[in-house]
């Protein structure tokens, strides 16, 4: 920031610096959609052999199994595991992610706020790998005891002995469930956080002066104009679940499965790639591209959308 | 906020029906028991890591930070270090491809082409990026790289920097948007071009802010496992070459002995993976150190 020495009578080597400059900049903003249209067109073609193989059953069947002869990769159980292990982490995320938004922006005192933010970014520094040895070795043995007594003493009762019943495994759909639980909701909480946050004080302020208690502020001034982020926020925790890998299939072993059965083991997508892809040639290796493509379809529909919620509500706020 | 919630508060307790102010206890319940429930997992996995990895990362110390790693996994014994450079190494050269090209993206979005809408559809794809799982990028960099040079830690570098790129862009987007008009204005009237303008005085200014932002995404980086898989391979002996030879890296050495049966390697997975998230967390906290004295850079 000392001499600028650029005059003014310059002789035209500026202004090539100055397009030169814009040039890489844009190059390397363009880069982004290289790298996300190289994906999608290298992965599809790698996987195309394993598509042309087994057409739409690839996504419609229900059955998985590589090494028969012939081999079969249909691959609706691994979609159907990828679902259920996102649904029940948002299941348990959700309300605690909301909870710690709120308790943050709502009722912390300043100092209070900014520490549970800070540990709530520490749960989102710990690696994935981490937490799944953690859930793998700790938290599966430990919880499979817990999962036996739900079984035995919901035995009888009609929904809920399809949903605890069946041999009980501490790694099951469930832990693998609860450990991407851990992972979604420091992102949950942050985005919430974000939407919270731009809510203008004097709305509050409004409610508590007409007699409402907080929570009444809430409901009425604060829950409509942020029901867009809070619904952008879960479904980035969403894909966030989604794309989980190395934990799920830390947890999980490679035994894909549809089951009512949530104590039953199961697989994802993305973990059956990481279990198997080291040791699989041909079409069972473009199978598993598959599963990639599928999973980045996935992912990429869940994210774009989430973004444009956001996006559009932003624009409504500003207007 | 306390300020006006102070009020409300002195006003429930006199004139709020039983029901309203019982539903706003309950309400203030939940998101204090909902800190409380989050601190459980983070507490155990601390603990538990901390206490099964620390006998095995201590025992000789500092042999488990500088031996190789053994060959006959089913012993009990020290050595991470080929895994400890690995990580360092690859997570470094990843960097050191995606801050540069991640900055001189915000660049475009901010400096360039800012109001405009096709940075807004950059900035979408950005975010979208983001969003892309790991294990897809390491998919990628498999067909894209690996297929032809074979695995390579570069491979993993090329791979962690894909993740990379769009958290920096939009981390140093952001610090960009804090830069004070004022000053661009400033070195534009003293008849400096604009790219004169942008690297000597709007990135200096928001260094501090990119230089976090990049740190919290090498912290991610760094503990990625997924993209590694496929592309680096495996070695037991220190590979300081990037560009020949299979390598290794501290996550992938957990996820390797977390899945065998063998007692000694699940101990030497626990002892990583204190390591690992020691490592995270120190440029963790670096980063939260800078963006500390950033904040009040900006505030004088």
């Amino acid at each position: 920031m000392t001499a600028l020495p650029v005059s003014l009578t310059g002789t035209g080597t500026g202004r090539r610096g100055d397009r030169a400059f814009r040039a890489v900049a844009l190059a390397s903003g363009l880069l982004v959609l290289v790298i996300l249209a190289l994906i999608a067109w290298t992965t599809t073609q790698k996987a195309s052999s394993a598509f042309s193989f087994e057409g739409l059953g690839f996504v419609t069947h229900n059955d998985w199994s590589p090494s028969t002869t012939p081999p079969h990769f249909g691959a609706l159980a691994l979609v159907f595991g990828t679902v259920i292990t996102s649904a029940i982490a948002l299941v348990f995320a959700v309300p605690v992610s909301f909870g710690i938004a709120l308790f943050i922006t709502e009722l912390a005192p300043d100092r209070v706020g900014r520490a549970v933010t800070y540990v709530v970014d520490l749960l989102a520094s710990i690696p994935s790998v981490v937490y799944g040895l953690w859930a793998a070795y700790t938290l599966a043995p430990n919880a499979q005891h817990f999962y036996e007594r739900i079984g035995t003493a919901t035995a009888s009762v009609p929904v809920l002995n399809a949903l605890f019943g069946g041999h009980a495994e501490g790694r099951s759909i469930m832990t693998a469930g609860l450990i991407l639980a851990v992972m979604a909701t420091p992102i949950i909480t942050a985005l919430t956080r974000e939407s919270l946050t731009t809510v203008p004080a004097s709305d509050r302020a409004g409610a508590l002066a007409l007699g409402a208690t907080r929570w009444e502020s809430l409901r009425v001034a604060v829950f409509p104009r942020v029901r867009s982020g809070m619904v952008a926020a879960v479904m980035l925790g969403l894909g966030r679940a989604m794309g989980e890998t190395i934990a799920v299939a830390l947890v999980m072993g490679g035994s894909p499965q549809i089951t009512s059965h949530l104590f039953n083991s199961g697989s994802t997508l993305a973990g059956i790639i990481a279990l198997n892809f080291g040791e699989a040639t041909g079409n069972h290796r473009a199978a598993l591209i598959g599963c990639g493509v599928l999973l980045f379809a996935l992912t990429i529909a869940v994210n774009a959308s989430a973004r444009a919620i956001v996006r559009r509500s932003d624009r409504r706020l500003t207007a | 906020m306390s300020v006006l919630a102070a009020p409300a508060t002195s006003i429930r307790t006199k004139s709020v029906s039983r029901g309203r102010a019982t539903r706003d206890r309950l309400a203030s319940a939940w998101m204090i028991g909902s800190v409380f429930v989050a601190l459980v997992p983070l507490g155990f996995v601390v603990v538990h890591v901390v206490g099964k990895g620390w006998h095995t990362a201590m025992a000789g110390f500092p042999d488990f930070f500088t031996k190789p790693i053994p060959i006959i996994t089913t012993l009990p014994g020290p050595g991470m270090a080929p895994a400890i450079i690995g990580t360092l190494l690859i997570t470094g050269f990843a960097a050191l491809l995606a801050v540069p090209l991640g900055v001189m993206g915000a660049v475009y979005l901010h400096e360039y082409g800012s109001g405009s809408k096709f940075a807004a559809v950059l900035r979408f794809f950005a975010d979208v990026m983001s969003g892309v799982p790991s294990i897809v990028m390491g998919l990628f960099i498999f067909t894209i790289f690996t297929l032809r040079e074979g695995l390579l830690g570069v491979g993993g570098s090329l791979a962690l920097a894909c993740l990379m790129l769009p958290i920096v862009i939009r981390s140093t987007e952001e610090m960009l948007k804090l830069v004070a008009p004022e000053l661009r204005h400033a070195s534009l009237a003293l008849g400096c071009r604009q790219w004169r303008t942008i690297v000597s005085v709007v990135l200096p200014a928001a260094a501090p802010g990119i230089i976090s932002g990049a740190m919290l995404a090498i912290a991610r980086a760094a503990g990625e496992t997924a993209p590694l898989l496929f592309a680096i391979g495996l070695t037991s002996t220190t590979n300081t070459n990037l560009f020949h030879g299979t390598n290794t890296a501290l996550s992938y050495q957990i996820y390797a002995n977390a899945s065998s049966p063998f007692a000694a390697s699940q101990d030497r997975a626990w002892a990583s993976a204190l390591t690992l998230i020691a490592i995270v967390l120190l440029f963790t906290i670096l980063a939260r150190v800078v963006a500390s004295r950033f904040s009040k850079l900006a505030a004088t």
